[in-house]
């Protein structure tokens, strides 16, 4: 299997790499339950978690994990780095790459974000938590691990992801990600929250909330950002959100007994998800916040694992010759 | 420049006068003295055009020149060198610089600048609305009498209808033309890129066709209550096309212009998160590429002009989404639209028609063709020279290309102003 050298998105992972790291993501599920919660797997390993957008689960999934792999990890958030004042997003990544941290996990509005500093930053691995509406993998990897241990495999399920498609990462990387493992996406929203020419996904795409549910084998709620309804008229009110697109006790019962409930969270409850719901036996909510410490361990070893030989011959350069010129043309 | 000049044995073509021949071109006095043969005349100075196209000076209609303002993403005379590398001896600057070209001193001054520069006619643009605002129109006639050869916000849409109406109705009275930025702010806003199965993928927000095709339809019907000249900037989208199309067949005086990365490139440039394919309108679908050049083809878009947007480093440097709008076209403008020759689209006149006298017509300019009397501005080119475009080598201080490192094929060997060779063998000559 090709070594992860970085991982910016579902896109660039094989089946085969996400099975790895979903299988070893699984392994350490048990060491999280450990009393002492410690393996030496990255030890003298530096992370650095540059979060420019606010998280509580992907921030601290990603410090528990390299922490719990006995590497050194540092958290930078937007409100206390440099760029409030006015330093650039290269600036900061050339900054913190120049202190040779094995891996820098980056959350970012910009989409994109891994892919535009990879080009300045050769010696780092790269890891997305998340880039504007474009991908977040390690939650998908983090589904798709609890997805396995409640399926086995989803090969062949129905998974009916609901709410801001259009702004939604977790939404795409899913997409790419059942293209690549033969699961099915039944994506449900008003127009007004659908990118366009979703259906070129290979998924299928509803209007109706309840027309989906039927079949479906899990209903993955998405936070509905409210700023959406004064920002851009995506729908009329909350209330008829929560009417046409929230799930309640009724709406899941339609589905099926065995269909279960997950969310990436943050959650609005009673917006896109009835507490009840939320709080029921078949939500795998916080299921999913668990395993995403898993799979994020798995994450770091792999790209720390990878990159060892690669690193030897490494000149440290920040820019490469023909852009410097161009700079200072 | 006083003296003689003898362009010897080219294929010189000047559509404005439907000259299609190899022959000589005979300069005097700064002057096109006459097309024939020259055999036995002594020219204080002969260029050896065997085997290369002479034409007039190509003209680019639509540029950026950044001064006054932004002097440090390009200047007048940065941008004049640029023209002249790529063949363009006359080019109209967009008044969206700081200050805005809203009043005669900016104009007058910009005029003074390029004269003194001398390397290249600069022609500007005149702002529509006062600061680029969209409310208040500009003194239009004492901008026209101080340089200004049409009237445009580019870089901005004149959004509302009633002032677009009064803006047409007032420069047609003197017989002005205005150029839209066609965009509906409403349906582009916070976009970055083509709204479609790109931007969808890309996770960055997009901009609809409709967002040009909406404002194009309503200037036609504004165009025509007005009856007045309107011409579309930078048309990107086979609706867009195909309204001006309709549009003339009405006979209305609705005329357009398109840049060459939209009738060579597609949105698939910005794949990876290119910022050098990031331009306003964008780089559009295949289906959308097609239309441009069908429109091209049959005469619906009479004008091949760059929409030169340099910019530094800093301000592409930035991520997709961040990254400002434009690239650099004036030293890509004749090899890229020669793939049009080329691809059998258009013939070499018909290419050159659209830089030259074509343009010169909409802005009643004297330039564009080789009449004995006008001023010597020609082009000589080499339409099958390869070579391998460098960013850092361009002239412009603008590196923002798509084309960096691609190969192109054709290539200016001399520029030559009012019968001064001010460009040959890829030196700028001031």
């Amino acid at each position: 299997m090709k070594t992860i050298k970085h991982l910016f998105g579902i896109a660039d992972l094989s089946r085969e790499q996400i099975e790895y790291l979903v299988n070893m993501g699984e392994s350490f599920i048990e060491v999280n339950r450990r009393s002492i919660k410690k393996a030496p797997t990255l030890r003298g390993k530096t992370i650095i978690n540059l979060f420019f957008e606010n998280s509580t689960r992907t921030r601290t999934s990603f410090e528990l994990a390299g922490k719990r792999l006995s590497a050194d990890v540092i958290n930078i958030s937007a409100s206390t780095s440099a760029t409030t004042k006015g330093e650039t997003l290269l600036d900061t990544g050339q900054t913190l790459a120049a202190m040779q941290p094995h891996v820098l996990v980056i959350r970012h509005s910009l989409a994109g974000t891994c892919e535009f500093l990879a080009e300045y930053l050769p010696n780092t691995a790269l890891v997305n938590a998340g880039d504007g509406a474009h991908e977040h993998p390690t939650q998908i990897l983090t589904d798709l691990l609890t997805l396995k241990q409640t399926w086995g495999s989803p090969k062949g399920k129905i998974i009916t992801i609901v709410g801001d498609i259009a702004h939604s990462r977790v939404a795409r990387s899913h997409l790419l990600a059942a293209q690549k493992l033969g699961y099915t996406m039944r994506v449900v929203a008003p127009k007004t929250l659908l990118p366009s020419q979703i259906e070129r996904y290979g998924c299928e795409v509803y209007h109706d909330f309840d027309a989906a549910l039927p079949g479906s084998d899990a209903v993955y709620m998405l936070r509905v950002q409210t700023e959406r309804l004064t920002d851009s008229c995506a729908f009329p009110s909350i209330r008829e959100y929560h009417e046409a697109y929230g799930l309640n006790a009724k709406r899941l019962r339609a589905a099926g007994p065995d269909c279960i409930v997950m969310h990436p969270g943050p959650m609005n409850r009673g917006v896109e998800i009835a507490t009840d719901v939320a709080d029921s036996l078949k939500s795998h909510i916080l299921n999913q916040v668990e395993h995403g410490v898993a799979v994020r361990m798995a994450v770091l070893a792999a790209l720390c694992g990878g990159q060892h030989e690669e690193k030897s011959t490494d000149s440290g350069k920040p820019l490469s010759d023909d852009k410097a010129q161009g700079s200072l043309a | 420049m006083s003296g003689t000049l003898l362009i010897k044995n080219g294929h010189i073509i000047d559509p404005a006068n439907g000259i299609d021949t190899v022959a000589d071109l005979w300069i005097n006095d700064g002057r096109i003295a006459g097309i024939g043969s020259f055999e036995g005349e002594q020219p204080d100075q002969l260029v050896d055009a065997t085997g290369k196209v002479v034409c007039p000076g190509l003209i680019d209609m639509h540029v950026h020149l950044r001064e006054p303002g932004q002097e440090w993403k390009e200047d007048i005379e940065s941008g004049s060198r640029a023209a002249v590398a790529g063949g363009v001896t006359s080019m109209c600057c967009m008044p969206n610089t700081g200050p805005h070209i809203d009043h005669a001193g900016i104009a007058l001054q910009i005029v003074a600048r390029a004269r003194q520069v001398n390397l290249c006619n600069v022609h500007p643009i005149g702002a529509v609305t006062k600061n680029l605002d969209g409310k208040e129109l500009t003194e239009m006639r004492e901008l026209s009498r101080a340089g200004c050869v049409a009237f445009s916000d580019d870089g901005l849409p004149i959004w509302h209808a009633g002032v677009m109406r009064k803006a047409l109705e007032y420069s047609a009275s003197f017989g002005f033309m205005v150029i839209q930025h066609a965009e509906e702010k409403a349906l582009t806003k916070g976009g970055a890129v083509n709204e479609g199965w790109i931007s969808t993928q890309l996770g960055v927000e997009g901009m609809p066709a409709a967002g040009e095709d909406s404002m194009i339809a309503r200037d036609i019907m504004l165009t025509k209550l007005a009856d007045a000249r309107y011409h579309v900037a930078h048309i990107s989208t086979a609706g867009a096309v195909e309204l001006v199309r309709q549009a003339r067949k009405q006979g209305l005086k609705v005329t357009t212009e398109a840049a060459p990365h939209h009738f060579a490139l597609t949105e698939d440039e910005v794949l990876g998160y290119n910022s050098d394919a990031k331009m306003s309108p964008p780089l559009r679908t295949e289906a959308d590429r097609l239309a441009v050049v069908e429109g091209l083809r049959d005469g619906t878009i009479e004008v091949i002009a760059t929409d030169h947007a340099p910019h530094h480093e800093d301000d592409k440097r930035c991520g997709l989404s961040c990254a400002a709008f434009g690239i650099v076209g004036l030293e890509t403008m004749l090899p890229v639209s020669l793939e049009l020759v080329r691809d059998g689209v258009l013939s070499m006149s018909d290419m050159i028609a659209k830089m030259t006298c074509n343009p010169a017509r909409l802005l009643g300019l004297d330039s564009g063709t080789l009449s004995t009397g006008a001023d010597a501005d020609v082009t000589i080119f080499d339409a099958d020279a390869t070579w391998m475009l460098d960013r850092n080598k361009l002239v412009s201080k603008g590196k923002n290309t798509p084309w960096h490192g691609k190969q192109m094929t054709g290539r200016v060997t001399h520029t030559i102003k009012a019968g001064r060779v001010v460009f040959s063998d890829g030196v700028v000559h001031e």
